[in-house]
């Protein structure tokens, strides 16, 4: 498939959102430094602007170590144009919740799908 | 494609075979084709089933977690930055399998606790250590439904590509390929016939020709005779009646051959 499946060795998952889904995400213990102190999660808040973010995105995509992303909702929604441009398998993004703002699944590309197929 | 389309090839009786054959061969691989859709689509289909509901079920253990953290942060001041900077090594990581479907490969997530990475604890955080372990417990949870969640994905995604590549096979195999190659056939068979009616037609021909020709000789011979047998000449009489037998039978041979 791609050869960034690295079958059989341990993969990260990485996080970005606000501080709170990060925290506890971090608490649960996917937090992680590599030898050059780049961290695998991201915090978004008001300081943090959308090309930031989507730089992140794309450091995150391009590391071979992470296997799934999961993206605050309201942060995907910022860099939409290069989610739905994402065709990659590995890694697989996944568009959470926040504890602000509510989970609006039309906006889910996937779910999208699957209602388009389950009618 | 129009409908009369077909290959180039010369219409003999060796490339009638081998058409015959390829068309036996696309029919097999257009069967296969359509089995291994159907066997990718069926797993589709659970895998449809599955995400809808671990997605629904998704926002209710979101809803669980936060407010298990908003009870930890309660009861322990805000511990997201000492949380944040105790993060150095991580003690949950995914590893990748694959999983085979009609020769299609699944990536499938599991997920795998580093033992040694998780014992060292967040040593810094004094208080509220009952709610901050509920707290835990609950984005373990959440974490690992989330990875369940993420294999469901990328094998809808890989499975999906997956179908529609099979499905476009077996559709050009089935509405592009095998027509054009009976197509073909069909050419092939009726360039034969035409072949075997002009040789029909030409073999006809020369038998008439023969014939015609052998009756002007008879004739001829017949004359020669009755010239002879005019001037009175009894003598010759024997051998030319012998050399009119040896004709006819030639005569004989030649429809043999003919017909």
């Amino acid at each position: 498939m791609t050869d960034k499946m690295k079958l059989g060795s341990d993969a990260l998952v990485a996080v970005m959102g606000d501080e709170d889904t990060v925290t506890g995400f971090l608490l649960a213990g996917i937090g992680d430094m590599n030898k050059t102190r780049q961290p695998n999660f991201l915090i978004v808040d008001n300081k943090v602007d959308s090309s930031q973010i989507e730089e992140t995105f794309k450091k995150f995509v391009a590391r071979k170590d992470i296997a799934i992303i999961l993206i605050n909702q309201h942060v995907a929604d910022q860099i939409r144009g290069l989610l739905n441009n994402y065709d990659q398998i590995v890694p697989a993004i996944l568009e959470i919740p926040s504890k602000e703002i509510p989970y609006d699944p039309s906006k889910d590309y996937i779910l999208s799908r699957v209602k388009q197929f389950l009618g | 494609m129009s409908s009369n389309a077909r290959l180039q090839v010369l219409p003999s009786r060796m490339s009638q075979m081998q058409m015959k054959l390829r068309l036996v061969g696309a029919k097999k691989g257009h069967s296969l084709m359509k089995k291994k859709s159907d066997a990718l689509t069926m797993r589709f289909r659970a895998i449809l089933k599955d995400i809808k509901t671990n997605k629904e079920g998704m926002s209710d253990s979101f809803r669980k977690a936060n407010f298990s953290l908003s009870d930890a942060k309660y009861n322990a001041g805000d511990i997201s930055y000492a949380v944040i900077e105790s993060a150095k090594q991580a003690a949950k990581k995914v590893r990748m399998r694959t999983d085979n479907v009609a020769g299609v490969t699944l990536p499938v997530f599991q997920q795998t606790v580093d033992e040694t990475a998780s014992a060292e604890g967040f040593t810094n955080i004094s208080r509220g250590g009952e709610q901050i372990r509920a707290c835990k417990d609950q984005f373990d949870e959440l974490l690992s439904s989330l990875v369940q969640l993420a294999s469901l994905q990328t094998s809808f995604v890989t499975l999906d590509r997956a179908i529609k590549i099979t499905n476009r096979r077996v559709n050009a195999l089935e509405r592009v390929v095998v027509p054009k190659i009976e197509n073909t056939i069909s050419y092939i068979t009726s360039e034969l016939d035409e072949l075997e009616r002009e040789d029909f037609f030409r073999l006809k021909k020369i038998r008439n020709k023969k014939m015609k020709d052998n009756l002007e000789k008879e004739k001829e011979l017949k004359q020669k005779q009755e010239e002879l047998a005019a001037k009175g000449v009894a003598k010759v009489s024997k051998g030319e009646n012998s050399l009119l037998g040896s004709y006819g039978s030639n005569v004989d041979e030649d429809e043999d051959v003919i017909v």
